[in-house]
């Protein structure tokens, strides 16, 4: 019947033209329905917002300058335990009055715990003392510790340097310390351009694969491609999306960093916000290829820890990546995670230019063009 | 049929089952005409969705044609796409979207389309244009289901499984809407297991168990192919082992027996003739009788004499893997 009779309509509307541009706009539709979705859930907007903010809170006033921790450590009752006792008793009393003047504050206080042996030891064996000390009479001193466990090596460490001076032992070398507070390089400031990149990652992975998988579950994705939408308008409004729900992330945590913490932003904020971009894509590309062809929650939490896990482990979040041997180096260089992270803190902590974050950026941008071919061409719409 | 609106032949779809390749969709023909109301009714498990979702381009057929509205989805999916509308067996739409917001976006994705505002209206659901999706009852969620799929004034609609459960009074209204629809010239393609609804509402039918097409019509033909209009059904109190059916073959005006878990269905020509004909036989044999009921023929009685099932004997009729179905209205 091609366009003759049923096809003459009175109530259609024209195609779109002026103030109708927006209204009639696939792309523009299908990104406002995501701002809405997302304004429109308070419980989501504290995951996202709020939770980074406390865990930045929790985490950086416990890592704040302060008095080091006291050591615990059991002492085995028998000949010899006395003088032990006496020596760290007065190793205690000593760092209390320096202390009321403030100085010493890096060095710990040590509670003594005395007990038979076979009570120390199997307390050491369970975990609930990390050194034991054995005294062998009053010359000789056997320490029981794991040395895997650095508390255990630390406790060991600090107690066999008071019990020699105790007994004598003069210090060849004067050594002093000289603590580290320098704003920029602090546990917080290290840490703030960390948590930037895990909202970064969770927004990708959340925000599209998750959402996606949602919508593949519920059929609407389906429904969706029963209409002539164009799926790349979908795609680039979901994708949107994500990088305007971007400049809150970043600005929530930036204003607690410099704020309330004094962090510096060394670098430019526009440098800042490109690292954060890359990353987003990335991201946004690993969580679109995590919801290719999964069809349920079970199967998309799990690939998405699949994915998240062994970076929030390996990429330097909350402490260096320098810590692991360097065979797993590549790998962990590899990682997205590790690039956005460590770029961030290079532009912002060490005012970093585009030149030296370059490499960070290739990277970035070899997973987003990756995981967005892979992904789109084995999307699974119906 | 000169230029159908929707033409299939020998579609079969086959699935990798667990234990083996299981067909959904056995070598189906149809023809559907511009213009008509036309339902597909079976049992759950047979076959429908499957085809509706290879007419509507979201399911590949293992083989055979399928041509809407002269179109093939290979090599016109958008166009396609433009003049048909589509509603699933069960969406979950965004529930922190108004009505009036959902119905906005779909219209978008068409070049050319109705008004939200007025489709909005044809369903009813003027008053609730504000509220949030999470906010409407079934049946006003259905009715958007509908609405969505009107909103780019299709030239053939897809229902599939519309009213399933719901409330007699929205079935009604929904009933009601699909009528209007008819009457504005469009096509309707319904996917139904309600006797009743495919009865009231399609101009053919084309009866589906196990993959196949095992009749077409229009539902008065179907209902006249059993041979009567009128379906006596009775139980038998007092002593003793019920007697075979075919003892009541022979009575006045009888055309056909069967027996009933709980009793006998007769497929009579004129009850009052056939009525006092079973009395005088109840009499002889001294069996008082327990439950007597007297009605039309439905699609039922014709699908029950056809395939020895009944339509609603969801578990034993289930046996294709249906797609994978939403949460709401499993069961």
């Amino acid at each position: 019947m091609a366009d003759g009779g049923a096809r003459t309509r009175g109530r259609r509307t024209d195609p779109p033209h002026g103030p109708n541009m927006l209204q009639n706009s696939p792309l523009f539709q299908l990104y406002a329905t995501r701002m809405r979705d997302f304004y429109r859930q308070p419980a989501r907007i504290f995951w996202v917002y709020g939770f980074p903010t406390l865990l930045a809170i929790v985490l950086g006033t416990a890592f704040q300058n302060r008095e080091a921790e006291p050591i615990s450590i059991d002492l085995v009752e028998g000949p010899g335990a006395s003088w032990v006792d006496s020596a760290l008793g007065a190793h205690n009393e000593a760092l209390a009055r320096d202390r009321v003047s403030g100085l010493r504050k890096d060095v710990p206080e040590v509670l003594l715990r005395r007990a038979p042996e076979a009570e120390a030891i199997k307390r050491l064996n369970t975990g609930k003392t990390p050194l034991v000390i054995e005294p062998k009479g009053s010359e000789s001193i056997v320490y029981r510790y794991d040395p895997t466990r650095p508390e255990a090596a630390a406790a060991r460490q600090t107690v066999d340097e008071i019990l020699q001076r105790a007994r004598g032992r003069k210090d060849p070398v004067v050594t002093s310390n000289l603590p580290v507070q320098e704003r920029g390089s602090r546990y917080i400031d290290f840490l703030i351009p960390g948590l930037i990149a895990v909202n970064t990652m969770g927004g990708g992975l959340w925000g599209l694969g998750f959402l996606l998988v949602n919508l593949r579950i519920g059929k609407l994705l389906k429904r969706f491609v029963a209409t002539p939408m164009p799926r790349r308008d979908f795609l680039l409004a979901l994708l949107g999306a994500r990088l305007t729900f971007l400049v809150p992330d970043l600005t929530v945590l930036l204003l607690l960093g410099t704020l309330m913490f004094g962090m510096p932003i060394r670098g430019n904020l526009g440098l800042v916000i490109l690292v954060d971009v890359a990353g987003a894509l990335a991201f946004a590309g690993i969580g679109l290829l995590v919801a290719c062809r999964t069809s349920t929650t079970e199967a998309v939490s799990g690939l998405m820890n699949l994915v998240m896990l062994p970076q929030w482990l390996f990429s330097g979040v909350f402490f260096a990546t320098d810590r692991f041997p360097d065979s797993a180096q590549p790998f962990i260089q590899a990682l997205p995670l590790t690039q956005t992270a460590g770029a961030l803190r290079r532009v912002i902590l060490e005012g970093a230019g585009l030149v030296e974050v370059a490499p960070a950026l290739a990277i970035l941008g070899a997973w987003a063009v990756v995981t967005f071919v892979l992904a789109l061409r084995y999307f699974k719409w119906t | 049929m000169p230029d159908p609106a929707i033409r299939v032949s020998g579609l079969r779809k086959v699935y990798r089952g667990r234990s083996g390749p299981v067909t959904a969709v056995d070598g189906i023909d149809l023809e559907i005409g511009r213009g008509e109301c036309f339902g597909l009714l079976g049992p759950n498990g047979a076959g429908k969705t499957t085809t509706v979702e290879i007419l509507e381009g979201l399911n590949e057929p293992t083989s055979g044609e399928v041509e809407v509205l002269g179109l093939r989805w290979s090599a016109d999916e958008k166009a396609i796409r433009e003049r048909i509308g589509v509603t699933l067996q069960e969406t979950r739409l965004p529930d922190k979207e108004t009505v009036r917001e959902i119905v906005r976006t779909f219209r978008s994705f068409y070049r050319e389309g109705l008004d939200p505002e007025d489709v909005i209206g044809r369903v009813a659901l003027e008053s609730k244009a504000n509220a949030f999706i999470e906010q409407l009852s079934g049946g006003q969620q259905q009715r958007l289901a509908v609405a969505l799929s009107m909103v780019g004034d299709p030239e053939i609609l897809f229902l599939d499984e519309p009213t399933t459960g719901l409330d007699p009074q929205s079935r009604r209204q929904l009933w009601d809407l699909i009528r209007g629809l008819g009457e504005r010239g469009r096509t309707v393609v319904l996917t139904t297991h309600y006797m009743d609804e495919a009865e009231r509402l399609c101009d053919r039918v084309a009866i589906v168990d196990r993959g196949k097409v095992i009749a077409i019509g229009s539902p008065a033909e179907l209902i006249a192919r059993l041979g009567g209009e009128h379906v006596v059904e009775f139980a038998l109190a007092g002593e003793g082992p019920p007697p075979p059916g075919s003892d009541f073959a022979g009575l006045d005006s009888v055309l056909a027996v069967r027996d009933e878990a709980d009793g006998y269905s007769l497929t009579v020509a004129e009850p009052h003739r056939a009525i006092p004909a079973l009395l005088d036989a109840l009499d002889r044999i001294g069996r008082p009788m327990a439950r007597l009921t007297t009605r039309h023929v439905s699609l039922e009685d014709v699908f029950v004499s056809l395939t020895g099932r009944h339509l609603r004997d969801d578990e034993t009729g289930e046996r294709a893997p249906a797609p994978r179905r939403g949460r709401r209205r499993r069961g």
